[in-house]
């Protein structure tokens, strides 16, 4: 059976958890009915404020995962990278590291930096849910990287905030509550 | 938690396989991936011990189709079974939309069934969920085994909500496709009323 490996193809997911508090009346937690929606104008926005990263950075790669392993956005050489992988591996390890941060009496551990023979890693966390994460190699510092990478974090971090003040508002409704019964059996057919 | 781009038109969701140690999560994930179009789905990654015992999880993304131009994933996970892996169960909890919880049918795992059902109970509960709502399939597994305890023992103590549950025998396949589509469906199900 294969091991750990990499490759599938590019797409894009949950950016709030925030809502993962979310209460009914009785006080009970029912995450699975608030799903969080991506528009447009916010993903347009989230897109360039990485193709920028990736070019003042002069990084190799750069991707945005939500801490459930779903990816948000990729940038850069993504050509030949399995980045579902990825955000699935990215959002274990920050989950693991952020478990061992506690046991130390720490919140979370908000950088990490892995660094590789020929290509590192750096990952940080924008807002309580989302990682950004930027691969680079020998033509770019770490200390660009990290200097890059704080102001793009704060775009970010704001562009999440009017996703999440948005999927709040008024009249926003999941696409899925008109899909019917036959719809969805119609996925499982043969 | 699923989530929808509008803008990529593509619906995520996420679906556990829970259950004790060695019941088959991993190789209902491996069936899975082996017989599915080599276009629907992405790669399998286990993260095991050099014995092939899960260490944090085992990771399969697969592509449903579309509804309504929307494209369907799903990520299916698995957790370690073993008791000590707790914190890593309750960290893949995390953005869970639904859960397949795999019940080994032999008697001598009757205990560990129990056990961990219990877990993920007491783990939903902590990441948020109510364990009496989250969409839910079980599988009674390992029913080839001459051991197998009888479905409706089985469904008596590991099925208390009445779930949709299935036989299998997860290295031929029985079952699993079954447990698969019985689990999404429940999840769209959850989404179109979520709406």
């Amino acid at each position: 059976m294969p091991k750990a490996h990499l490759t599938f193809g590019i797409h894009v997911e949950n950016p709030c958890a925030a809502q993962l508090d979310c209460r009914s009346p009785e006080g009970n937690h029912f995450p699975m009915s608030t799903q969080l929606v991506m528009y447009e104008e916010e993903f347009t926005k989230i897109n360039s404020v990485c193709d920028r990263l990736t070019k003042d950075a002069n990084a190799k790669v750069v991707f945005l995962v939500d801490k459930n392993g779903q990816l948000i956005s990729a940038s850069g050489q993504t050509r030949n990278l399995d980045t579902t992988s990825l955000a699935s591996l990215t959002a274990g390890n920050v989950a693991a590291m952020g478990g061992l941060a506690k046991l130390i009496g720490e919140n979370e551990f908000p950088n990490q930096f892995h660094e590789g023979a020929k290509d590192s890693l750096y990952m940080t966390l924008v807002g309580t849910r989302v990682v950004l994460v930027v691969i680079f190699d020998n033509r770019t510092s770490l200390g660009l990287v990290r200097l890059r990478i704080k102001k793009a974090s704060d775009e970010l971090s704001k562009i999440f905030d009017s996703l999440v003040r948005k999927a709040d508002g008024p009249g926003i409704g999941s696409p899925f509550a008109e899909i019917t019964d036959a719809d969805i059996d119609n996925l499982f057919s043969e | 938690m699923s989530f929808i781009n509008y803008s990529s038109r593509e619906i995520n969701c996420k679906i556990v396989y829970y259950g004790p140690g060695l019941c088959g999560k991993t190789t209902n994930l491996q069936y899975i991936y082996n017989k599915t179009n080599p276009e629907t789905k992405g790669k399998l990654i286990s993260l095991s011990t050099e014995t092939d015992r899960t260490l944090f999880f085992d990771f399969l993304p697969l592509s449903l189709g579309e509804i309504r131009g929307f494209k369907t994933r799903f990520h299916l996970y698995t957790v370690p079974g073993q008791v000590f892996y707790d914190a890593s169960r309750k960290l893949i909890l995390k953005g869970v939309d639904g859960v397949v919880f795999v019940a080994d049918s032999q008697v001598e795992r009757m205990e560990a069934n129990m056990e961990s059902l219990e877990n993920l109970r007491v783990n939903l509960g902590e990441q948020g969920y109510d364990f009496n709502r989250i969409p839910a399939v079980v599988q009674y597994n390992k029913r080839d085994l001459p051991n197998a305890v009888s479905v409706d023992e089985l469904r008596n103590v590991l099925n208390p909500r009445s779930v949709p549950e299935y036989q299998a025998v997860a290295p031929t396949g029985v079952g699993v496709f079954d447990t698969l589509k019985a689990v999404a469906k429940l999840v769209l199900t959850e989404l179109k009323k979520g709406g």
